[in-house]
């Protein structure tokens, strides 16, 4: 049974998310730095060119008795041709006069500075970019200026910035996707030490209350600092109260021992029947009474051995021989035969009180639910790597649904109405069986009525 | 697949209301035909024929209305008056890249123009689908007895050895007349410094100038010329009486112009004029098939040349022997070596 938990959101979920973004966002900006980069060296180179080869027109002009004179090198044109197959433009322009090239191109307006001056304008429909350039030369005596303007469209660079795009985008998405691998794998090996952690607090046994040992990552540290010393509170606080409901038996049982030798010092004195029927009565309920502030020790001691198991060799059949013997007057009493089957030699490795104990409970459960004059055997045999303490009784067996749940504390049976006991025998004897790494196994006789309970523990 | 013609209708128009100047116009195809192509271009009618036929074969229901008229025509039809022709064929490299660079011409790809060699193709614009070199046509008979020059160097040691010999025997084109003259005599003084000398030793010996190749074949041909300079190669060679003289492309370097087709701006049918365009290049680059079809066949010339080859390049680098000044200047400095009165 465990208690609901209520959860909001996931680590691994917004450590995921959180990187994703981040990385869509480095992913998106390394795209439009690389093409704006990438735009700005195309269009530098563009100027560069578009500047050396409107100087090598520049250089061939000269005047000659007024008339300006212009040589245009074959060069700057081919050399613009070079980086792209682009239209090319130009005009030149003597002072106000305009001398060669296409009359209706645009100019680019000189600002301060030597120039080349460069702008992007549209020209026959086309973007292209402009670049003028001037130089002074000595006309009849006074200064007047050549112009050249030179123009050239960006197809090419269109094209190039495309394919550069398409590279960027590339990169970009394979920048993504490799950060969102990296980010899977970093929100899974984040979360690890957490699920190890859970894992090995929910592997533990119920009555493990240790502290968690094993080393976490330091920002766990302070998780890990409460949850141990939550552990050693709830240890500290179940130790108490199972001593003090030892504390309370013991208490218990003592003045219980004296009432019930005055009862029965009583009993003798008073002559009535309806008085003595119910002194005996009183004496049974003080019987009950004692049986279960005993199996109440019973169980605070094994909780308590079995937070510190001893280990020493025992003998079962040694174990079972005292057993009966200790059980015989009890039985004679209730005129119960107890026979015990003995095979090899099987012994085990655990603490003989806690067996004592546990064996003690099984046929005392055994002998209080037969009816007079039975019989209850008790079987120590070994089989598949285990030793077997088998009880078998002629009672009333067990209800079928729910032999299970009888090894649970302060359970009983839906058929004991009537049989006063305190519910506590089987938990005993389960929780030493599996103290030692055996378990208990409790189903009705095959043959006959009765119920058939095996204490099973690994061999020595 | 000449049967497939359905007719062959040649009409020799009077000149048209038009104000360039046409010099011949056939009509490929029935004229009840739906769809007509109108192609204007500066090669002979009976040169593009089978190319022609070819497409029509293809194409049925298409007449090819086939405008002849000179490079500097064309330049003023599609250039300056835009008048409606789907596609324009010229051999002036030039006044081609000046249309496409003006924004005269529509862009064009497809898988036949991808396939160009880089060189044969400006933007989507230009392609180039012949390769024809400029060549030197000697006389076998002027020739006699003396060995015959493989270079310009060789021509010009010969030329000053036998001044007598070759005096006015030499003919070249007049660059102020003919455009294609201009634009080899340009490329030439681009390559090599010798083309000024060879120039000026022509002018010397009082060389006669022309307006076409075919007129100074046949004065080759016919003995009046020794040598004729710069003359196209494709001409020469497909001339009957070719056994009379020697077709020579000068080793140190031979200067190869290339016929280019665009697709005018203004075309009416360009659904028509880019598979004649695609049928045009296939026909020149393939060399299998229909390459008989193909107009001013010089591959095999070229093959044994192909390290002097310079291919005229298509770009804007053309434009600038277009530029007034430039050609004034140039012209100027041609005169003086040519004309040494």
């Amino acid at each position: 049974m465990s208690a609901e938990v209520h959860s909001r959101g996931s680590i691994r979920r917004r450590l995921m998310l959180q990187l994703l973004l981040g990385a869509a966002v480095l992913a998106i900006a390394l795209f439009f730095i690389v093409q704006s980069l990438a735009r700005q060296l195309a269009e530098e180179s563009q100027d560069n060119i578009l500047a050396a080869a409107v100087s090598a027109i520049l250089d061939t002009t000269s005047v000659r008795d007024g008339e300006i004179q212009l040589d245009l090198p074959y060069s700057a044109f081919s050399m613009l041709s070079n980086i792209s197959n682009d239209r090319v433009f130009y005009s030149v322009r003597f002072g106000d006069d305009f001398v060669t090239g296409y009359n209706d191109l645009p100019t680019v307006p000189k600002d301060d500075g030597f120039g080349p001056w460069f702008d992007t304008a549209t020209y026959q429909g086309d973007e292209v970019r402009i670049v003028t350039a001037e130089r002074r030369l000595a006309s009849r005596g006074k200064p007047l200026a050549v112009e050249v303007t030179l123009a050239q469209t960006r197809d090419g660079q269109r094209d190039q910035l495309r394919w550069i795009s398409q590279i960027a985008a590339a990169l970009g998405s394979g920048f993504f996707i490799s950060v969102a691998v990296l980010a899977a794998l970093t929100a899974r090996s984040s979360i690890s030490p957490i699920l190890r952690l859970t894992k090995s607090v929910s592997r533990r046994g119920p009555k493990d209350l240790r502290p968690v040992a094993a080393p976490v990552p330091h920002e766990m540290a302070p998780l890990v600092a409460a949850l141990n010393s939550f552990m050693d509170r709830l240890k500290n606080s179940l130790t108490r109260s199972e001593e003090f409901i030892a504390d309370a038996a013991h208490r218990v049982r003592t003045p219980l021992a004296t009432v019930r030798t005055q009862a029965e010092i009583t009993y003798r004195r008073v002559e009535k029947d309806e008085n003595r029927a119910s002194i005996r009565e009183m004496i049974r309920a003080i019987d009950e009474s004692s049986r279960a502030a005993g199996q109440l020790l019973d169980h605070a001691m094994v909780t308590f051995r079995t937070d510190h198991l001893e280990q020493e060799v025992i003998d079962l059949n040694s174990l079972a021989d005292e057993m009966i013997e200790r059980l015989h007057p009890m039985a004679e009493l209730r005129e119960i035969e107890l026979v015990l089957v003995q095979q090899n030699a099987v012994s085990t490795v655990g603490d003989t009180i806690l067996l004592q104990s546990a064996l003690r409970n099984v046929l005392d459960n055994a002998i209080k639910y037969s009816p007079a004059d039975s019989t209850v055997t008790l079987c120590v045999s070994l089989d598949a790597g285990m030793a077997h303490l088998t009880t078998t009784d002629c009672g009333i067996g067990l209800p079928e649904e729910d032999a299970e749940s009888l090894k649970s504390r302060f359970a009983r049976g839906a058929n004991v109405e009537g049989v006063i006991g305190s519910g506590l025998g089987l938990t005993i004897a389960d929780e030493v069986a599996r103290a030692h790494g055996g378990y208990l196994t409790i189903a009705n006789n095959s043959k006959g009525p009765g119920a058939c309970v095996t204490l099973s523990f690994p061999l020595q | 697949m000449r049967h497939l013609i359905i007719s062959l209708a040649v009409i020799l128009l009077p000149i048209s209301a038009s104000a360039f100047e046409i010099e011949e116009r056939v009509v490929f195809g029935a004229e009840s035909n739906p769809q007509t192509l109108r192609v204007i271009s500066t090669g002979d009618v009976r040169v593009f024929e089978p190319m022609i036929s070819g497409f029509l074969a293809e194409n049925p229901a298409v007449t090819v209305d086939y405008t002849v008229v000179s490079s500097s025509e064309l330049m003023k039809a599609i250039g300056i008056e835009e008048a409606t022709f789907d596609v324009a064929i010229s051999s002036a490299m030039d006044l081609q890249t000046k249309l496409a660079n003006d924004g005269f011409t529509a862009p064009y790809s497809s898988q036949a123009t991808d396939a160009l060699p880089e060189w044969a193709r400006w933007r989507q614009d230009l392609f180039a689908f012949t390769q024809e070199p400029a060549a030197v046509v000697l006389s076998k008979d002027a020739f006699a007895g003396l060995p015959m020059p493989q270079s310009r160097q060789d021509l010009i040691s010969l030329l000053r050895q036998h001044p007598d010999r070759f005096q006015g025997k030499i003919g070249t084109y007049d660059l102020r007349d003919s455009g294609l003259g201009y634009l080899f005599a340009t490329q030439d003084s681009r390559t090599s410094e010798v083309y000024w000398r060879l120039t000026e030793v022509m002018g010397a010996l009082d060389a006669k100038l022309y307006c076409c190749s075919s007129h100074m074949i046949n004065d080759v041909a016919s003995g009046k010329l020794a040598i004729a300079y710069n003359v196209l190669g494709s001409y020469a060679l497909s001339r009957v009486d070719k056994d009379r003289f020697v077709v020579m492309l000068p080793s140190d370097f031979t200067t190869v112009m290339m016929r280019t087709a665009l697709i005018p701006q203004n075309a009416q049918n360009k659904e028509l004029a880019e598979p004649f365009v695609d049928y045009l290049l296939q026909v020149a680059w393939n060399k299998t098939g229909q390459h008989s079809q193909q107009p001013y066949d010089s591959t095999a010339m070229l093959a044994e040349r192909e390290d002097s080859l310079r291919r005229i390049r298509l770009g804007p680098g053309l434009l600038i022997f277009l530029d007034e000044y430039k050609k004034r200047s140039f012209l100027t400095a041609w005169e003086n070596a040519i004309l040494q009165e």
